[in-house]
């Protein structure tokens, strides 16, 4: 039973994106203005059709693993892929707790924002390759979560990274959204580097690859220099999926995409694989203490990068992207304080606000795309700036909205509350009795980098809640800036997609009953914990030691992130009260924030200009004159001295023939003679 | 009986090599061709003391009688002996063409010296002739029809090229 | 004597070598490659003393052939002559490569 609707899983959406393929290369090809024409119904069909299909296999598939706890782990062998010499690698999917959590998010999120795109993409000409590609993406995730190896794992790894490529360059003729998309697969595949290398030493060390064997093998090596090796590479890997420090990059250009793909890949569920995995290998990095610091202070220190530039950027979706890589970086914080519950239960509850918080702006950019095409004016449908009291248009989604930027400011009780609080929670407790805090850090004590995480968390919060409220402010409330003729346009977005964000915004709201702490007694205690055990426990008690919060400590802390939240919101109300002007009356915004501490000039003047130069010089001197010269003119010129000498040697001089002869009979009587 | 044939072998060798040398330096012709044909004969006595002496009569008989004739007849018929101007070539060609020379013979002996093996001598065939023409007619019989091919080749090839053309 | 005969012919063999390097007249250089034919004639005839009487049979050859060469390589030189009016070698050249 259980192996059939994993295949089925599996195979859904990778039919759906053969289907809409076959449509989009086969069909007719759509008008040139894409009005009415472009949208196929047997796509609008099969795209999402298959997603929600996919859910409703992940449902049974929870509920029958529900039934019999204790045989909840299957490993179904589907064919053998690579047996080389001693290495056999099989077609395995793995299903776990860990993993049908994972797929539940994945089709149950991904079915929603498929039906936003239904909408979204109406009148696009591209509809049907736009679904294939999103179903492919999905196809991928699932083996990527499903996987029982590595090698598995990477197939899907890699293969969301073509799909987030395929979809960020999704309008490819206009060229910065191709570039985006070419820096979104380089910067990733530095990050594959690390995994790869990780993946040999796993191999080298343990002859295994497949998840069982190989954390078996690593779990009994806990504290040795390979399994510290392994862990940071495979950091590296996450790094770069998951946005962290310095492999960030991409994600704010990856905005360049359709804003439901933003919302599926670069919010819920591509840029979460990261964090998937550390859970995964929790045996790994439980037993490399120095690494899991490691992984909490790069996540405490993205966390606050990304949170300080989103305080001034004025596009709507580049806030939420940087807002998607501090959230991140809390994760990365939970997962490698050992608190690996804590870190997916944030991944689960931000998949619901942060895809609520992106399918709301794109609804807010249909609708302002919309008034600018109607008054023809060329006007960002994008920029803050040229929103605002949008909430009088749009009430749904502004509920929506708001709901959401509460949760991710941590108010009680939204889900992100929860989530949020008990990340930091558990980085305190850590920091004061556990191999971690004993552990150190190039020779900071692992307890003042867990503090020092914990306080960033603090701060960030605080950050988050300020520019989440000034997003919100400048978008919804307030006056509108939009324009006279605009606002006749405006409205609230279709039902199809307006229905998706607001069952997001319930998911939002009752999202943090999943795993509620024992403090606030609102109802069944630490589901996610318990569903979670089997697979991370073991590891998450070795981290925790004896790190312990008494009832006292834990209320401060909560009472702390409470205010943290309050006073961050009341402080943007402040500072945005007063109106500002649109985007064309605006200066333009020159800050170290806005301009994202001008990384991107960094990176490219420090690493990319070298290596073009690099690379010219390989091409003109190395290949060009080179090779292709030694090749073509060498040829030529080769034969042409040849002839040149021979021709020196032929020229009709009888006594000059007599002379080569003798010369060469001498030569070989003395080969004769001398041999 | 062997010192005295010794002698003679010598006086043979050296009549040739001081022939041979002779030749090589004439500048005219016709005294050239007069040498060589001394050379030849002098071979024709070596021929007859190494008990070869059909071959030694046919070196007169075709080498000497008939292919030297041809020679002197060809120079007569150009005019050949006439011309003041030496063809020999310059002082540096003949010193390397001695120098190359030198190299050439002392490879020469050395393998001589090297390759030949020291076996008994055949034994003394009583009636010459008699062998050639067996060894001639049945082991080599197709080369002597091929040189007898090539003869004929020879002969007309001669005729053809050296006619003169007749201006119609 | 054997092996007397062979030097003899080595000497004589070279001296026709010599000869053809050194001289630019045709007609000797033809008379110089007679000279190296017979130094080889007397080889093979103080070989047939060791051996069999093969070695007759092939002066033999030797002499046809060169009979032959002879009579072609003068029909040329005949020809040439009348052409360039020269049999000087160094003027010979138009069979460049």
């Amino acid at each position: 039973m259980i192996p059939t609707l994993l295949g089925v899983l599996i195979l859904l959406p990778i039919l759906g994106f053969l289907a809409n393929g076959s449509i989009a290369f086969f069909g007719k090809r759509a008008e040139g203005d894409g009005a009415t024409t472009a949208r196929h119904p047997l796509v609008t069909l099969i795209g999402p059709g298959v997603i929600l299909a996919a859910f409703g296999v992940a449902v049974a598939l929870f509920l029958d693993m529900q039934r019999a706890p204790e045989q909840a782990l299957h490993i179904v062998r589907y064919g053998q892929w690579m047996p080389v010499g001693n290495l056999v690698i099989d077609w395995s999917l793995q299903l776990d707790q860990l993993s049908i959590l994972m797929v539940l998010v994945i089709t149950g999120v991904g079915s929603l924002i498929h039906l936003f795109s239904i909408g979204y993409m109406r009148d696009d000409a591209s509809y049907a390759r736009y679904f294939a590609y999103l179903n492919l993406f999905v196809a991928f995730m699932l083996v990527l979560v499903l996987g029982a190896s590595y090698p598995v794992l990477f197939v899907g790894w890699e293969g969301v990274g073509l799909a987030s490529y395929l979809l960020i360059g999704f309008w490819f003729s206009d060229k910065a959204n191709a570039e985006a998309g070419k820096k979104a697969f380089v910067v990733n595949r530095v990050g594959d580097f690390g995994f790869l290398v990780a993946m040999f030493l796993i191999w080298v060390t343990t002859q295994k690859l497949d998840f069982i064997g190989a954390h078996a093998a690593l779990g009994a090596m806990a504290g040795t220099p390979v399994v510290l090796a392994i862990a940071l590479f495979l950091f590296i890997g996450c790094a770069g999926k998951s946005a962290q420090l310095p492999l960030y990059i991409w994600l704010p250009d990856a905005m360049a995409g359709p804003t439901p793909v933003s919302a599926l890949i670069h919010a819920a569920t591509m840029v979460t694989a990261g964090v998937y995995l550390v859970a995964r290998a929790a045996p790994i990095f439980s037993g490399a203490p120095e690494a899991s610091l490691v992984i909490t202070a790069v996540g405490a220190l993205t966390a606050l990068f990304a949170a300080t530039i989103a305080l001034r950027q004025w596009d709507i979706k580049k806030v939420l992207a940087y807002s998607t890589v501090s959230q991140l970086g809390y994760m990365f914080v939970g997962v490698g304080s050992g608190a690996y519950t804590a870190g997916v239960f944030h991944l689960v509850t931000h998949a619901f606000f942060k895809a609520l918080l992106f399918l709301g702006a794109g609804s807010v950019i249909h609708a302002m795309h919309h008034a600018y095409h109607h008054t023809h004016r060329d006007e960002d449908p994008q920029d803050l700036r040229n929103m605002g009291g949008l909430a009088k248009y749009m009430p749904a989604t502004a509920v929506a909205m708001t709901l959401a930027t509460l949760a991710i400011a941590g108010i009680p009780p939204l889900a992100g509350f929860f989530s949020k609080d008990e990340i930091l929670a558990s980085v305190f407790a850590r920091a004061h009795g556990s191999p971690l805090a004993s552990a150190s850090l190039l020779g900071i004590p692992g307890s003042t980098v867990l503090y020092g995480a914990y306080a960033v968390g603090v701060l960030t919060a605080l950050l988050t809640a300020i520019y989440m409220t000034r997003m919100l402010l400048l978008a919804f409330y307030g006056s509108n800036r939009t324009g006279e003729a605009e606002q006749e346009m405006l409205h609230e977005a279709p039902t199809i997609m307006t229905a998706p964000v607001l069952v997001l915004g319930a998911l939002t709201v009752v999202g943090g009953w999943l795993n509620l702490p024992a403090l606030i007694p609102l109802g069944p205690v630490g589901l996610l914990e318990h569903w979670l055990e089997p697979v991370v426990g073991s590891s998450a008690s070795r981290l925790a030691g004896a790190g312990h919060l008494d009832h006292r400590t834990e209320t401060i802390l909560v009472a702390v992130a409470i205010t943290v939240a309050v006073v961050g919101i009341v402080i943007a109300l402040l500072r945005y009260r007063k109106p500002i002007a649109d985007k064309a009356h605006s200066p333009v915004d020159e800050s170290v924030l806005a301009r994202a501490y001008h990384v991107d000039g960094l990176v490219d003047a420090i690493i990319v200009r070298p290596i073009s130069a690099f690379a010219n010089i390989v091409l003109t001197r190395g290949v060009e004159t080179g090779i292709d010269r030694a090749f073509s003119a060498g040829g030529s010129m080769l034969s042409r001295t040849a002839a040149l000498v021979g021709s020196k040697l032929q020229d009709g001089d009888v006594g000059k023939y007599a002379w080569l002869l003798a010369a060469g009979a001498l030569a070989l009587l003395a080969a004769l003679t001398l041999s | 009986m062997n010192g005295f044939y010794e002698f003679q072998f010598y006086l043979f060798s050296l009549l040739a090599i001081a022939s041979a040398l002779l030749f090589v330096t004439r500048k005219n012709p016709v005294p050239a061709a007069l040498w060589l044909v001394n050379v030849m004969f002098a071979l024709a006595g070596l021929y007859v003391m190494l008990d070869a002496p059909f071959v030694g009569v046919i070196q007169v008989l075709v080498y000497a009688g008939a292919i030297m004739v041809v020679f002197v007849f060809v120079v007569m018929l150009l005019n050949l002996g006439r011309s003041g101007i030496s063809d020999i070539r310059s002082l540096g060609s003949r010193l390397g063409a001695g120098a190359v020379g030198l190299a050439l013979l002392a490879n020469l002996l050395v393998v001589q010296r090297q390759r030949i093996p020291r076996v008994a001598l055949a034994p003394e065939i009583d009636n010459v002739v008699e062998g050639v023409a067996a060894s001639l007619f049945t082991d080599y019989l197709v080369a002597f029809e091929l040189t007898s091919l090539v003869l004929l080749v020879a002969i007309i090839g001669a005729v053809l090229l050296a006619k003169k053309r007749v201006r119609l | 004597m054997i092996s007397e005969a062979l030097i003899v012919s080595a000497i004589l063999f070279v001296i026709g070598v010599v000869g053809v390097l050194t001289r630019r007249n045709a007609i000797i250089l033809f008379m110089c490659a007679e000279l190296m034919l017979n130094a080889v004639n007397l080889s093979f005839v103080a070989l047939a003393k060791m051996h069999n009487v093969t070695g007759h049979v092939f002066v033999v050859m030797v002499m046809t052939i060169a009979a032959a060469e002879a009579a072609v390589g003068l029909a040329i030189l005949i020809s040439v002559y009348r052409h360039f009016g020269t049999v000087d070698l160094s003027s010979l050249r138009t069979l460049r490569g």
